[in-house]
C-alpha cells in the first residue's frame, strides 16, 4: 500500500463574482514510503494547491480520496487533518515561513510541540545536522536566506514525518545555495526514511530526481491525464 | 499533540508574541495596572477612612460643647480639624463631671497652635486617667514626663515631634488661632517636657499644655460669667469666669448617653452633646457617599478602558500576524490552539496589569495614608487585606480574557493557504 494514494482528487475555487474555477482534477497519483518524487509545472498549474490539499490545509471537493499513511485526508474533519499533518507531514516552503519572533531553536521546537512533543536536545541535534549548531538562538532575520531554509528543513523533520512536502524550496536561493539546500533536503529525508514530494519549475532541481512528473500530465484541469 | 506539548507550545507562543509586541503589551499592561490600582486604592482608602473615622477607637463616648453642629464639635475636638464652635462655661464642665454616670470628664480649651499644630489646654487627667484605646494610656517617651499644670510646660504628640523636630527642652511661643501665623505669636514661652509614644490616633498631632495656660495666655479673655474677664498674673481666676471649648466624656453606661442627650440636646439650649461620636461622622460619610461612588465609577471605567485598549491593540495587530497564524496552522496547530494563544496573550497582559495594579494600589494607599495621617492623625493600614485586592485583579484578568475573545476569533478564522504567502 503506497504511503500517499490520491484518487479522483478535485479542487474547485469560487471567485468573488460567484463563478467557480476547477484548479485540480487528478484522477490518480501515488507515492511509496521513502520515495523521492518531483513535480514540475508552471505558474498557476496548481502545484501549491495540490500540496495544500495533500497536507490537509485545504479540503478537496467531495468524492475524491487523499489517503496518507492509511487515513483519508479528504474524509477527515479539519481538526483531525491538522493532527495528521502535524504528525505525518513536514512542510518546506519557498519563503521558509519561519516565525520571525522565534529563534531557530524555538522554530524547530514549536514544530515538535505541535506534533509529537517538544524535545530540546532533538531540536538541537537536528539544527546541528543542518549545520546550524552555532545559530540556535539566532532569529530568522539574523540568518542568511540559506540558513533560514536550513532551519525550515530542520523544522520539517522535527516530528519524524513520513512525508516531506517541499514547495519550490530553492526558489528564493541563489544557484549554489539552492543546490546545497536541495542536497540537504534529500539527504535528511533519506536518513529519516521520509518520502519527499517536491514541486519546482526549475529544471536544475528536477534533473536530480529519478522519478518526476509534469503536473500538467496528472492534472486534467490543466489539460493533462485525459 | 499531548496536553503538555500544547501547554508548552501556548506558553512559548504567548511569551514570544508579548516580546515581539513589547511596547504595546507594556503600555496596555500599564493601563490595566493603573485601572486596577485605582479601583483597589479608592475602595481601600474609602473604607479604611470610613472605619477609622466612624468606628475607630477615640477613647471618648461623647463630647459636650457649645450649641451648634455636632459634626463640627467632633471634628474639632476628636480629630483636631475645623474651628471650635464656641465655648461653654466652666460650670457645665463641673456639672457633668459630677454626674454619677459620667466616668471621666476632661475639659479642652482650644484655639491656639504652634506652626499649624493644634494646642489643647487640658488637665493632667488626659495622661493619668484617659485611655485612648482600651487599657492604653498616653506614655511619655524615655527622658520625658507629663506637664505640671502650674507651669508653662507642654507635652507633644509623636507626629508633632517627628515633623517639627521639637523635643524635650525645646521652647516655643504658641500662636493665636488655628492657622500657622508666626507674626501673631503669644509672648508666653512654653517648654516641651515630654514627647508621647505614638498612638496612631489624632492625638499624635496635638500639643498638650495646662488648661490654666490657655486661660492666662496673653490676649485671651474669658466670658464664663457672661462678662469679659482678663486674668491677671498671680491672681486666681474665679471659677465662674472660666470657660472651656469642650468637655470630653467617658460614660459608665450607654443609658447615660441617652439621658444626657435628652437633657442637653432636646431640653437644653445652651450646649450640644455629640453622642455617639461616630454618628455625626457616619452622617457626613453618608452625605459624601455620592463622591465615593463617582470616584469608584471612574476607577472601574479606567479599568474598562484599559481592557478596551488590550482589545484594540491585539485586534489591530491581527492583520500583521495573519501569516504567523497561517504558519502555526500549517505546522499542525488546530484552530483552537491559535484561538487559545490569543486569548492567553490577552489574559496575560491583563494579568501583568493586575499584578502591577497591586503595586500601584499599594503606592497610592501609602500616599493617601501619609496625607490622611498628616492631616488628621488617622492611620490607614497600607498592607491590611481587603477583598477588593483579590476582586479587582480577578476582574481585570476576566476582562482581559473577555476582550481577548474578539481578536482570538479573528485568529481562529484566519484562512491558512492564502496567508502562507508573504503579503506585500
Amino acid at each position: 500500500m503506497p504511503l500517499l494514494d490520491i484518487r479522483n482528487l478535485r479542487k474547485t475555487f469560487r471567485s468573488p463574482d460567484g463563478s467557480e474555477a476547477l484548479i485540480l482534477d487528478v484522477p490518480g497519483f501515488a507515492l511509496e514510503a521513502g520515495e523521492h518524487v518531483a513535480l514540475s509545472g508552471g505558474s498557476g498549474s496548481g502545484k501549491t494547491t495540490l500540496l495544500n490539499v495533500i497536507s490537509g490545509i485545504l479540503a478537496p471537493d467531495a468524492g475524491g480520496a487523499v489517503v496518507l499513511d492509511g487515513e483519508d485526508m479528504a474524509a477527515l474533519p479539519e481538526s483531525r487533518r491538522d493532527a495528521l499533518r502535524a504528525r505525518a507531514i513536514g512542510f518546506i516552503f519557498q519563503t521558509f515561513n519561519l516565525l520571525q519572533g522565534f529563534s531557530a531553536l524555538e522554530n524547530v521546537l514549536l514544530g515538535m510541540m505541535l506534533g509529537r512533543g517538544g524535545d530540546e536536545e532533538e531540536a538541537k541535534r537536528l539544527l546541528g545536522r543542518v549545520g546550524l549548531a552555532g545559530r540556535l538562538r539566532h532569529r530568522p532575520r539574523q540568518l542568511s536566506v540559506g540558513q533560514q531554509q536550513r532551519v525550515a528543513v530542520a523544522r520539517a523533520l522535527a516530528n519524524r514525518p513520513k512525508l516531506v512536502l517541499a514547495d519550490e524550496p530553492t526558489g528564493n536561493l541563489d544557484a549554489r545555495s539552492g543546490r546545497e539546500a536541495l542536497a540537504l533536503i534529500r539527504e535528511v529525508c533519506r536518513e529519516s526514511g521520509a518520502a519527499l514530494l517536491l514541486v519546482s519549475h526549475d529544471p536544475a532541481v528536477l534533473d536530480g530526481f529519478e522519478k518526476k512528473f509534469d503536473l500538467a500530465s496528472l492534472n486534467r484541469a490543466a489539460g493533462g491525464a485525459s | 499533540m499531548t496536553l503538555r506539548g500544547l501547554l508548552r507550545a501556548l506558553c512559548l507562543i504567548v511569551r514570544r508574541n508579548l516580546a515581539q509586541h513589547a511596547l504595546s503589551s507594556t503600555v496596555t499592561a500599564l493601563a490595566s495596572a493603573l485601572g486596577c490600582g485605582l479601583v483597589i486604592a479608592v475602595v481601600v482608602v474609602r473604607e479604611q477612612a470610613h472605619d477609622a473615622f466612624v468606628g475607630g477607637p477615640v477613647g471618648f463616648d461623647a463630647v459636650l460643647g457649645a450649641r451648634g453642629s455636632q459634626l463640627q464639635l467632633v471634628l474639632n475636638t476628636v480629630f483636631h480639624l475645623e474651628t471650635s464652635p464656641g465655648n461653654i462655661p466652666w460650670s457645665m464642665y463641673e456639672d457633668v463631671r459630677k454626674d454619677p454616670q459620667v466616668e471621666l470628664a476632661i475639659p479642652y480649651a482650644l484655639g491656639d497652635n504652634y506652626r499649624g499644630w493644634r494646642i489643647v489646654g487640658t488637665t493632667p487627667e488626659i495622661f493619668t486617667r484617659f485611655e485612648y484605646r482600651k487599657g492604653r494610656r498616653f506614655q511619655a517617651q524615655p527622658g520625658g514626663r507629663f506637664f505640671d499644670p502650674k507651669l508653662r510646660e507642654a507635652v507633644i504628640g509623636s507626629l508633632v515631634a517627628q515633623r517639627t523636630g521639637m523635643r524635650v527642652g525645646t521652647a516655643f511661643h504658641p500662636q493665636h488661632g488655628v492657622a500657622d501665623d508666626r507674626e501673631g505669636h503669644h509672648e508666653e514661652e512654653y517648654v516641651v517636657v515630654g514627647v508621647l509614644e505614638p498612638t496612631n490616633s489624632p492625638s499624635d498631632r496635638v500639643i498638650w499644655i495646662p488648661i490654666e495656660g490657655i486661660f492666662r495666655m496673653g490676649g485671651h479673655v474669658l466670658h464664663g460669667a457672661g462678662e469679659t474677664f482678663v486674668p491677671q498674673p498671680g491672681e486666681k481666676i474665679p471659677e465662674e469666669a472660666k470657660e472651656v471649648s469642650a468637655v470630653m466624656l467617658k460614660l459608665r453606661t450607654p443609658m447615660a448617653g441617652f439621658r444626657l442627650d435628652q437633657k442637653i440636646n432636646r431640653e437644653g439650649t445652651a450646649a450640644t452633646l455629640a453622642w455617639p461620636i461616630g454618628k455625626s461622622l457616619a452622617e457626613l460619610f453618608e452625605k459624601l457617599g455620592w463622591m465615593d461612588r463617582v470616584l469608584a465609577l471612574v476607577a472601574w471605567l479606567v479599568m474598562a478602558v484599559a481592557a478596551a485598549s488590550i482589545l484594540a491593540s491585539l485586534y489591530n495587530a491581527m492583520n500583521e500576524r495573519r501569516r504567523d497564524f497561517a504558519i502555526l496552522r500549517a505546522l499542525g496547530a488546530k484552530r483552537r490552539v491559535v484561538f487559545s494563544a490569543i486569548l492567553l496573550e490577552s489574559t496575560a497582559i491583563a494579568g501583568f496589569g493586575a499584578l502591577g495594579g497591586l503595586g500601584i494600589s499599594t503606592a497610592l494607599i501609602a500616599g493617601a495614608a501619609h496625607v490622611v495621617r498628616s492631616q488628621t492623625g488617622v492611620v490607614i493600614q497600607v498592607f491590611a487585606f481587603h477583598p477588593v485586592q483579590f476582586l479587582a485583579p480577578a476582574a481585570m484578568v476576566a476582562l482581559g480574557a473577555l476582550v481577548g475573545i474578539v481578536p482570538a476569533l479573528k485568529a481562529y478564522r484566519t484562512p491558512v493557504a492564502e496567508n502562507l504567502v508573504p503579503q506585500s
